[in-house]
């Protein structure tokens, strides 16, 4: 009797589970079966099933372009600069809010500094090419402190510092929300404590705010770690242009532009499966590296 | 903390740590301050770069111009659509998913491998090219579906919600199985009435990640006049955007209508601003509850 009830429960379970798992199942599963194409000369005329087989030759190809070093290489630069800036911005943001007791104040700085996560890059860009213009704003500034105007979005000099500083801009507010988060936990009477033995508000920072957020400084590295090689396709592809295409050509947007837009289906297959595959085991890594140091973890 | 002594130290801490804040909140708001002001402005104000936080002989010439704007609009309810449609069909395939993935092994033997699935699929992926060739052959290309189906199950608000579900009491749905409901009307009277806080954040997530992405519009609309509102404002950026030399950035800069495109960014922005009030009740709690698990 027990038993069959259970089984009833089990079944109704496998069909609330169906609706979603078929939607996996066609729009991700069924393209990893697309990286086959990575390994053949893809022919859209032909499909999958018809296509000749070339075995490695187009991972072969991969490491004897010099564009690949390029990619590499700007999308490492970028996505560590993000990780670093984007790590410590929000925590100084978030120590220094957490000094202030004006409540509307501080829920008025909040309010304005979360809004830019929430606006696409696609406004975004738009706002930033205004600012960076030749003529805009920015080089109106430096004209007036007697620089000369400098093409930020079309220099190479430039364009990755752009890169990560704007995105640097649009998440440090929200990225700021776990760390305030984390601060609120402190037990307020290791501060008390802290002021009996005499510390000054720089000592309470050293000895008493910092170790109590870093497992939550731990843990979000670590999973930044994991994302080393996005460099942030939306942003990146909203902001460049050919002529800066040396600095900021990144792994996903060249898969578009010779995949997509070049046809390469295959080479470009080949590109996403190695990126897919070392993503997942760096974010694998990162989720097991998060749970030894401070146990927490994702998944 | 009231009893602390202020010393001239802390005093000018505090000074310094005011000065930070308040400059990095100008330069939050600054940017996107211009932007407006430049809508608002004179159009040969705005092409001489004149225009800086106020706006240069104030007039709405822009809006009315652009009230007449026939593929703005209609990229405007395309995107309200995809907002619509995918919002609802996220919201529904979370629910479904998260219910009985918060049941444990011993309660839903096959959860674990359910569970693991979803990860693998968060964590891996075919890539851009597959993706593009499987949208394709199902001949979603230029429909709205294109921008709906693919992203239907957001792996992440379903990990989030099964969460928020498992510190549900067990007590709760004892008492309704009691009573002979099944599991889904369970889920429905008991635990979405429950879960309001929860289901807000991720629907909020899922309306503005919907209203903001471009890419989607660009890899599978071929037909401008199927472009959702992001995407044919990143298309506005590209006349920007596409310069080979400076003499040519000078021609393109005096040919597009600035103010008209401003209008267009300021317009395209106002659903998220009309949305992050309530928003930002819901996140800030929201996303430090369900994304960590001790």
């Amino acid at each position: 009797m027990k038993k069959k009830k259970k089984r009833g429960g089990q079944l109704e379970y496998h069909l609330m589970m169906a609706p979603g798992m078929i939607f996996l199942i066609i729009f991700s599963f069924v393209p990893m079966f697309g990286i086959i194409m990575a390994f053949q000369d893809y022919s859209p005329a032909k499909g999958i099933l018809g296509s000749d087989w070339v075995g490695f030759d187009n991972f072969t190809y991969m490491l004897q372009i010099p564009d690949s070093m390029k990619i590499l290489r700007n999308t490492l630069v970028i996505a560590v600069g993000k990780i670093i800036f984007g790590t410590l911005v929000p925590i100084v943001f978030a120590l220094l809010l957490n000094e202030i007791r004006l409540k509307w104040a501080k829920k008025s700085i909040q309010t304005i500094v979360y809004l830019p996560n929430f606006l696409s890059w696609a406004v975004l860009a738009a706002v930033f090419i205004n600012m960076f213009d030749f003529h805009g704003p920015i080089n109106n500034f430096l004209q007036a402190l007697g620089h000369d105007p400098i093409m930020f979005l079309g220099s190479n000099d430039w364009f990755r510092s752009i890169i990560v500083s704007t995105d640097v801009w649009k998440g440090f507010g929200y990225g700021a929300i776990v760390y305030l988060a984390a601060l609120t936990g402190i037990d307020p009477g290791q501060y008390e404590a802290a002021s009996i033995d005499g510390a000054n508000r720089f000592n309470k920072l050293v000895h008493v705010t910092l170790p109590g957020i870093l497992p939550t400084i731990m843990l979000i590295t670590a999973l930044n770690l994991g994302n080393i090689l996005n460099a942030g396709f939306d942003q990146i592809f909203a902001l460049y242009n050919p002529i800066v295409y040396e600095t900021g050509d990144v792994i996903d947007t060249y898969v578009y532009r010779v995949g997509l837009l070049g046809q390469q289906y295959s080479f470009a297959t080949a590109i996403g499966l190695l990126k897919s595959v070392v993503a997942c085991i760096l974010i694998l890594s990162a989720n097991e590296l998060s749970k030894k140091l401070t146990n927490m973890r994702i998944f | 903390m009231s009893m602390r002594s202020k010393t001239f130290g802390s005093r000018f801490a505090d000074v310094c740590i005011w000065a930070i804040l308040l400059l990095l909140t100008a330069l939050c708001i600054l940017p996107l301050l211009n932007m407006v002001s430049i809508s608002f402005s004179d159009r040969v104000a705005a092409q001489a770069n004149e225009v800086g936080l106020l706006p240069v002989n104030f007039n709405v010439s822009a809006y009315q111009v652009l009230l007449g704007d026939a593929q703005f609009w209609r990229s405007f309810m395309i995107s309200v659509e995809r907002v619509v449609l995918g919002t609802s069909l996220n919201l529904l395939l979370t629910v479904l998913l998260a219910y009985p993935l918060s049941k444990n092994k011993r309660e839903f033997n096959a959860r674990n491998i359910y569970m693991n699935l979803l990860i693998f699929a968060m964590l891996f992926s075919g890539g851009m090219i597959p993706a593009f060739l499987v949208v394709k052959e199902l001949g979603l290309i230029d429909t709205i579906w294109a921008l709906v189906l693919p992203g239907a199950v957001p792996i992440f608000n379903v990990i989030l919600l099964m969460n928020f579900f498992k510190s549900i009491p067990a007590s709760l749905e004892e008492a309704a199985i009691m009573d002979g409901a099944t599991k889904l009307k369970v889920l429905f009277k008991v635990y979405l009435p429950i879960s309001l806080p929860a289901l807000a954040t991720i629907s909020l997530f899922s309306i503005v990640g919907h209203w903001n992405d471009y890419f989607s519009g660009l890899l599978y609309m071929n037909s401008v006049s199927n472009y959702p509102l992001q995407t044919y404002i990143q298309q506005l950026n590209i006349d920007a955007t596409k310069i080979t030399d400076v003499s040519q950035l000078k021609a393109l800069a005096s040919l597009s209508n600035q103010t008209l495109n401003a209008a267009k960014i300021v317009v395209s922005t106002i659903p998220v601003l009309l949305i992050y009030p309530f928003l930002q009740k819901y996140f800030t709690t929201g996303l430090v509850i369900g994304s960590v698990k001790e």
